[in-house]
């Protein structure tokens, strides 16, 4: 099956950059791996490797390209042996699923991915041999933009000098004020939580530093890569969650046939949507947690909380980490709104542009690794929901129908839990519901 | 047959009862009101609206008086307590109409007669209206909101008549001007009307148990006003308690016990100023969950008491007894039954509290004392009238505003403030408390020249040794 490559976005604020040349011609076959271009922007010089194999079918923004969009489709890559001629670059272009492709040292561009998983791809790479800034001898007349942080805290005066004299990262805090804000009592909380150490990672901006070998008895040399606040933030919400969140795990096949189905003939007379199967598991779940609102539960020390709405949070892999814009009331979305919203948070997310109200919050989480071929796996729960759905890839299976084996194609998920909130029966409740309208789609329609 | 069945009833119509209806139907909810007396309770008909426009008159006078400090010459200028109380009573009358109309805007029923709990139907609430012993209406609803107020407190052995002992409810209507009023307790009621009565030319005594007057405000500021009432004749006496008020011919001899001696005052009136407690009579409670304790009803943060359905706010929960707090929990209850996403408790802390007397005090946060007690260390600034070009131009250079800040994190705790117009200026110190600024906001903000403000940035300046014009 054809894919399509798409232009990587380089550092979280990055829209455009230049497709410097291909270093790969059409028809030239390629191996995972293999550098397919350089790509450029006004800080470093970087290299597209294939993260699968195949044919170089097609190159769509030929080499030396300025202002390419982040996302844009610059090539399609075929399966050896497919007709490439025969490839619809725009219907790749409008493609929810991720592009194959992987710059060194950066995880694949946009995968929606696990909360709790590494991604796959950021192995422990050696610094991008060609990663080094650019020096710009000639002054600009504009002074190049600083990378702005990726996110926007709201928090109070009072709550930043608090946090500050108490070395707390207020990015790792939830606020209770108005819309969110984090206000005196919630540093308040963060500190009595416990010691959180101090910000003494030096400069963030700061790229891999380069350690000498055997500071520690037996152990090769490194890169040493300064933790980002994001990094921060993941590692400190989801150690709390495995430490104070009593996980169970709940795991169902659900076949989807007839979800495959229906998505086809839905897309298939459509000209303003494109519905991804995610996008269909996110209205089976909040579908199902209208029907089991026990599910759609919070643990908070004085009262479990059960939510009015069902914002849904959807993980999705970005360069440097993961982040989980929301689907905020999406019990009363349709698929097409979901799938549109979803689309918008998805890229907003890889180029660093969601508010703090689109991220923050939610009250249900979904990871799918489908893509990546993960068949079935359990995700740490995104404090302080309740519960956490972890999506597996839809495969051809042998199935049982009729007490015949037949072939079908089935999707494994795993509801990861907390216990305090949501008992076994009700999990179970709810992973039935789920299963339900999955395996009968034309339920969702309703 | 009109429509009995609701979303909301909220019993009492004063400034918690009808913002809360208001708010209610502002979120699409089917809301009545159930009112026994007056649309804007208390605070509009017999608090602190008429009192503000008795309080005027006599400002009004005490500047005519003065006219020659300012180059003028006004001679004969006559307090008529009747016609100040016909203007009183117009304002009044205004609001309440205001009140009435603004809940037809909203589509709110109003009810008139004394609303009370009358059992459930099912999952709903029965409230009956009745005017005497005549049934008005059945009502039921999802949510019952208590908002019927509170009325003075009254003394054991002291009870007040209408005539030589008052309430407040009184004092708005007196009959005549008397030539002497003893005025028991000096909190906010107490002294406000100490001062219109001391302005128009009655000769009053104040009587406080505790150790100073206006016990709530910051030790300062009750130094300062005892020391600005008594320049203006106001007669004080604090640690002190009146044991027994005798009737006599001419009104009343009372007898005060101060320091372990008596002694005995002849007063034409007495006024009674010692508190309030909640109306929770009538309200049909017994049989439910709703927990009562010194006169008022327990609620929790967000106003709800121990009956599912039914909750409670403003002064029938207690102190502080002010309208905006009232409303406010009218506003963050609505909001709550309504499932909003933004709601927040009330902090107590974040109320401000306005005294009317001349001059004017206004408050919000800890005092002093309190951050102390609580084992703060603080950063004290005062800035004096007397520094502020505003302040003498007006005329009227006769307080200060103190800012209290810890010492450790710049947090303002408290301000207090008294000299003209304080009440105007103290939510700009309940904004910078809510949004929690520091004193470096508060120093970074630019204050237009010449106001009265100015003197809230200097005192903030103050607080950290830098202010400039003292």
């Amino acid at each position: 099956m054809a894919t399509a490559i798409l232009m990587p976005a380089l550092s979280p604020t990055m829209t455009e950059g230049k497709l410097a040349q291909w270093l790969k011609a059409e028809g030239d076959v390629v191996a995972a791996g293999d550098v397919l271009a350089e790509i450029e922007t006004d800080k470093a010089t970087m290299e597209v490797e294939a993260v699968d194999e195949g044919v170089l079918a097609k190159i769509v923004v030929p080499g030396g390209t300025e202002g390419v969009a982040v996302n844009a489709v610059i090539a399609v890559l075929a399966d050896e042996g497919e007709d490439a001629a025969g490839v619809d670059v725009d219907a790749l272009s409008t493609m929810p699923s991720p592009a194959p492709i992987a710059a060194p040292s950066a995880a694949p561009s946009a995968a929606p991915a696990s909360a709790s998983e590494p991604t796959p791809a950021p192995a422990p790479a050696p610094p991008a041999p060609v990663a080094a800034p650019t020096p710009a001898p000639i002054p600009l007349p504009t002074p190049a933009p600083t990378p702005a942080p990726a996110t926007r805290v709201f928090a109070s005066p009072l709550a930043r000098r608090l946090a500050g004299d108490a070395g707390i990262d207020l990015t790792a805090v939830a606020g209770s004020g108005p819309r969110g804000r984090i206000v005196k009592k919630d540093v308040e909380a963060a500190i009595a939580a416990g010691p959180v150490p101090a910000a003494v990672a030096p400069a963030i901006a700061g790229g891999p530093t380069p350690a000498p070998a055997g500071d520690l008895p037996g152990m090769p040399g490194y890169d040493a890569i300064p933790h980002s606040m994001m990094r921060k933030t993941i590692a400190r919400r989801l150690t709390e969650s495995k430490q104070t969140a009593p996980h169970f795990y709940l795991t169902v096949d659900c076949r989807i046939d007839e979800l495959l189905d229906l998505r086809k003939k839905l897309n298939a007379n459509a000209n303003d949507y494109k519905l991804s199967v995610n996008d269909l598991i996110i209205r089976a779940a909040a579908l199902a947690l209208k029907e089991v609102p026990e599910a759609n539960a919070s643990w908070f020390e004085d009262a479990v909380r059960m939510w009015h709405t069902v914002d849904i949070s959807v993980a999705v892999a970005i360069e440097g980490g993961l982040i989980t814009p929301i689907i905020r009331g999406a019990e009363g979305k349709g698929l097409k709104a979901i799938s549109s919203e979803m689309k918008d948070l998805a890229e907003r997310a890889r180029i660093g542009k969601l508010a703090p109200e689109e991220y923050q919050g939610g009250t249900f989480s979904i990871s799918n690794l489908g893509m990546f071929g993960i068949k079935e796996f359990s995700a740490v729960i995104n404090p302080p929901q309740g519960a956490i759905l972890a999506v597996g890839a839809g495969e051809p299976r042998p199935v049982v129908v009729d007490g015949a084996l037949a072939v079908g194609t089935v999707m494994t998920c795993t509801l990861s839990v907390d216990h305090r909130v949501v008992d076994g029966a009700v999990g179970a409740a709810f992973m039935q519901v789920f299963k339900g309208l999955i395996e009968e789609p034309l339920k969702m329609l309703l | 047959m009109a429509d009995t069945d609701f979303d909301l009833i909220v019993i009492g119509g004063g400034p918690g009862g009808y913002v809360a209806a208001i708010r209610a139907a502002q979120l699409g909810m089917k809301a009545a009101v159930v009112e026994r007396e007056h649309l804007g309770g208390i605070c509009l008909n017999w608090g602190c609206i008429p009192t503000k426009a008795m309080l005027r008159s006599s400002e009004v006078l005490h500047l005519a008086q003065h006219a020659a400090d300012f180059g003028l010459e006004i001679s004969g200028a006559v307090a008529h307590l009747d016609k100040i109380v016909a203007r009183s009573r117009a304002i009044a009358k205004q609001l309440s109409g205001g009140v009435a109309h603004l809940l037809k805007k909203n589509k709110v029923a109003v009810f008139n007669g004394s609303g009370r709990l009358d059992g459930t139907a099912g999952a709903r609430r029965k409230v009956k209206v009745a005017a005497g012993d005549k049934t008005v209406a059945d009502l039921t609803a999802a949510h019952v909101i208590l908002a019927s107020g509170a009325r003075a407190r009254t003394l054991p052995g002291i009870e007040a008549d209408g005539k030589t002992v008052w309430t407040y409810k009184d004092a708005l209507v007196p009959g005549q001007k008397p030539a002497s009023m003893l005025v028991i307790g000096s909190g906010a009621i107490g002294v406000e009307f100490a001062s219109f009565y001391n302005d128009i030319g009655v000769d009053v005594t104040i009587v406080e148990v505790v150790d100073r007057i206006l016990p709530a405000e910051d030790g300062e500021v009750s130094a300062f006003a005892q020391k600005a009432f008594e320049k203006q004749g106001i007669k004080i006496l604090t640690a002190a308690q009146v044991t027994e008020v005798k009737k006599t011919a001419g009104g009343a001899r009372v007898t005060i016990s101060a320091g372990g001696r008596e002694s005995q005052l002849d007063v034409e009136v007495v006024l009674l100023s010692v508190g309030i407690v909640g109306n929770i009579e009538d309200l049909g409670l017994d049989g439910t969950k709703v927990k009562v304790e010194r006169g008022h009803i327990v609620a929790n943060p967000w106003c709800e008491t121990g009956e599912p359905g039914v909750y409670a706010i403003g002064d029938l929960t207690g102190a502080p007894w002010l309208a905006h707090k009232a409303s406010h929990e009218g506003v963050l209850c609505v909001e709550k039954i309504a499932g909003e996403n933004d709601v927040h408790p009330i902090d107590i802390n974040l109320i401000p509290g306005c005294t009317y007397c001349r001059p004017q005090i206004a408050s919000v946060g800890l005092t002093e004392a309190q951050a102390k007690d609580a084992g703060k260390a603080v950063k004290v600034g005062r800035f004096p009238f007397i520094g502020n070009g505003k302040a003498i131009a007006l005329g009227d250079a006769e307080g200060f505003i103190k800012t209290i800040f810890d010492a450790k994190s710049g947090e303002l705790l408290g301000a207090h403030m008294i000299g003209a117009e304080v009440t105007e200026l103290i939510q700009g110190f309940s904004v910078a408390k809510t949004l929690e600024t520091t004193e470096s906001d508060l120093m970074h903000t630019v204050f237009p020249h010449p106001t009265l403000s100015e003197m809230m940035h200097e005192s903030v300046l103050d607080a950290y040794d830098r202010a400039i014009h003292f």
